[in-house]
């Protein structure tokens, strides 16, 4: 108890301390001057700044990041949303973390795959240098083991879907003599695209606890779920963490017989090529309000129909009285015809029209 | 006659289309050093705002303290023109960064950013220079125009206008509460006193950081560094005054009738924005201090288009006024400002008549519509 106060109250003074300094930097913060020093120190939104980028194939890279002070430590399996900034304007995706937790002050990794077409995913393979800053979310996700992990474990994974269980591997201490058993089957097109080769042969090699199966999907073809079993004849009694594309991960779920908590699958839909169609079903996620919305009527007075409290002003785009959040969908701007609309975008409702289904935190 | 009245509707729509293609060129074109652009401002503002208040602290020495007060006084112009004024427009929101979007934004000055965008961005840049729509029509209290109905309290005008730009910013934050309109019972007596309470906040948080803080903090120095402090706030007071009087009360800028409004199309708008607002002429820097209302023309068309474009611009919408027979109007600092208080002092005294019937919108614009 004495301990605790203890403890407490420099941290009480040095929350007052920043209360007082407010008064000299309103109405900013102090973290906005100190920004000017270093971008990790800066208020708001957590940052982290790459110290490296290593090449893991021809196509993916693991980018070391030193997380601001604000980081909490992830578990082995959680992902993070990254936010770049690609030409002047902030993109975010979701990562995997590849690296194990350490202690706090330590970088964490994320391993990226250049999707073809994918602007977040090329930048962050081919043109993030040492020294970029990226916005980051804390670390969420329950694709994760139990602790302690069962003592019996199957990985199913494929492509880019190794990462999580990347960090997994790595917090399993699978050195430890009273540590898993463990069997990962891995698809990749070929023995050069296996993001993590290296490692995992080596680790495979040293450790007889953990057998590594690896599938050359462009001459053996797709893994099938009728294969697990050979590989892994005991599947049906190992829990079984798989992460892979949507199409996998379907087929396995639908195969499995086994209790249904032992099957855990991570699943990374890519963002859906957005059907740009005209007009769609709009929620207003805060009031709960739903409305169908055609292509021509801006969503402000879709939401005025509605009942929906809609901040106004001009209706013509100029004034910006009526921004509100994106949740998910995508808007067409009725002005330029262009279709935009990245989750949690700022959006123009009195400009914008429905391009498709379209939740709006209003 | 008015300026407009050979422009045939069908000419303010190709104007207006003339205008969109600008438009959208812009916005297809931002990126990564528009971006670098305003987030170096940013920086620079703030470093140069920590130096004037270091400078300050040394300000027994008479030269440290003229320094540090104009860092200070430049400093907080680029806070409220080119920064904030502009942030709060949206220009920026393209960038989807929550740190430098109209929606999170605040500044320093006394009227906060939210009844800021409902008093400016919507009302003034909608309903610009129209007579009974637009408050920015001499704020309420300067009579600038020979439409407006002369009253007595005019003739001090001068007097007051001056003392306006002193305290510039807490006429504006009184102004932005439009109390003239709570008698009729257009404007909620509550809401005032809410919108009252978040004003006194903010002049109760400037005036502690500024006359209070600051000045301790630098003991010995606290006399010199208050008076910096006032100083600085004045400047930046009588400059903001300055350059947005010159953005629509010089001879030049036209004032409309409500009438005006009916049915007004988009190439409409555009041609009474245009018609409504001045430029002043100037170099790179003098553009960043105005906070680019030195292209006023160009801000009233395209509010939301990041200002540090508008000098790129500014040519071709001067080229197209000229294609279309329509003024653009611009002149020196001097002159402009000049102008505006030749207005001030002629409008304080009763008449002239207005130049065109105070109902009527320039008859054969109006005539094919």
């Amino acid at each position: 108890m004495i301990l605790t106060r203890a403890s407490a109250s420099p941290v009480a003074l040095l929350r007052r301390l920043a209360t007082a300094a407010q008064w000299l930097t309103s109405p900013l913060v102090p973290e906005d001057y100190f920004e000017l020093i270093n971008p990790l120190w800066g208020a708001g939104e957590l940052c982290g700044r790459v110290e490296a980028v290593h090449a893991e194939t021809a196509d993916a890279a693991t980018l070391i990041i030193r997380p601001g002070r604000s980081w909490i430590a992830h578990c082995p399996g959680q992902w993070v949303r990254i936010g770049v900034d690609i030409d002047g304007r902030r993109h975010w995706r979701t990562f995997s973390l590849s690296s194990a937790p350490g202690r706090s002050g330590d970088c964490v990794t994320i391993t990226v795959k250049a999707v073809r077409g994918g602007l977040v995913s090329n930048y962050l393979v081919r043109s993030t240098a040492p020294g970029a800053v990226l916005r980051l979310s804390r670390p969420e996700g329950a694709f994760v083991l139990p602790e302690p992990p069962p003592p019996r474990l199957l990985f199913v994974t494929a492509g880019s879907g190794i990462t999580p269980v990347m960090a997994m591997l790595d917090g399993l201490r699978l050195d430890n003599a009273d540590g898993p058993d463990v069997v990962l089957v891995h698809s990749a097109p070929t023995s050069a695209d296996v993001i993590f080769g290296g490692r995992l042969r080596s680790l495979a090699a040293r450790w007889p606890r953990l057998r590594l199966h690896e599938r050359h999907t462009r001459s053996e073809g797709r893994l099938r779920p009728a294969e697990l079993a050979r590989l892994c004849p005991d599947w049906t009694e190992r829990s079984i963490w798989a992460c892979g594309p949507p199409a996998m991960l379907d087929d396995i779920t639908a195969y499995w017989t086994g209790p249904a908590d032992g099957l855990h699958v991570e699943r990374f839909s890519l963002v859906p090529a957005a059907a740009a169609g005209s007009g769609g079903h709009v929620r207003f996620t805060r009031s709960g309000r739903e409305a169908e919305a055609d292509g021509e009527t801006p969503l402000l007075a879709v939401g005025e129909n509605a009942g929906v409290l809609m901040p106004s002003g001009c209706r013509m785009g100029i004034c910006y009285g009526c921004v509100a959040r994106l949740r998910s969908g995508q808007v067409r701007d009725v002005r330029t015809g262009q279709v935009h609309g990245d989750a949690g975008e700022m959006i123009q409702p009195c400009v914008s029209v429905a391009a498709g289904p379209v939740e709006i935190e209003l | 006659m008015p300026a407009t009245s050979h422009l045939a509707p069908v000419d303010a729509e190709e104007f207006g289309r003339e205008l969109d293609k600008i438009r959208d060129e812009v916005l297809a074109s931002l990126g990564e050093r528009d971006a670098l652009y305003i987030r170096g401002l940013i920086a620079a503002q703030r470093k140069l705002e920590l130096t004037g208040r270091a400078l300050l602290f040394a300000s027994w020495l008479p030269p440290a303290w003229a320094a540090g007060t104009a860092a200070l006084a430049v400093a907080k112009i680029l806070e409220n023109m080119e920064i904030g004024h502009n942030v709060l427009h949206g220009q920026w929101d393209w960038m989807r960064d929550p740190k430098i979007h109209s929606t999170t934004w605040e500044w320093d000055f006394a009227s906060p950013a939210d009844q800021w965008k409902h008093s400016h961005n919507f009302v003034h840049h909608t309903w610009t220079n129209v007579l009974g729509k637009d408050r920015d029509i001499g704020y309420s209290v300067v009579r600038i125009s020979p439409e407006q109905r002369w009253h007595p309290i005019y003739l001090a005008q001068p007097f007051y206008n001056a003392l306006l730009a002193l305290f510039f910013e807490y006429g504006i934050a009184i102004y932005d509460l439009e109390l003239e309109r709570i008698p009729s019972g257009k404007k909620d007596l509550k809401e005032a006193l809410t919108q009252l309470r978040a004003v006194a906040g903010k002049i109760r948080r400037q005036v502690v950081k500024d006359y209070v803080a600051f000045p301790l903090l630098a003991g010995p120095a606290f006399l010199p560094v208050l008076l910096g402090n006032l100083t600085a706030n004045i400047a930046r007071n009588v400059w903001g005054h300055t350059i947005i009087f010159c953005g629509h009360f010089p001879e030049g800028a036209e004032v409309f009738t409500e009438d005006r409004l009916e049915n007004e199309t988009r190439g409409e708008w555009y041609v009474r924005q245009l018609l409504g607002s001045c430029n002043i002429d100037g170099g790179r820097l003098f553009h960043i201090m105005s906070g680019n209302l030195s292209h006023q023309i160009e801000h009233h068309l395209f509010p939301d288009l990041p200002s540090n474009r508008y000098a790129e611009i500014a040519p071709r919408v001067r080229a197209l006024c000229e294609r279309f027979g329509l003024p653009y109007t611009s002149g020196s600092l001097a002159r402009q400002a000049g102008s505006v208080w030749k207005r001030v002092l002629r409008m304080a005294l009763p008449g002239p008549s207005p130049r065109r019937p105070a109902a009527g919108p320039p008859a054969s614009f109006k005539a094919a519509a």
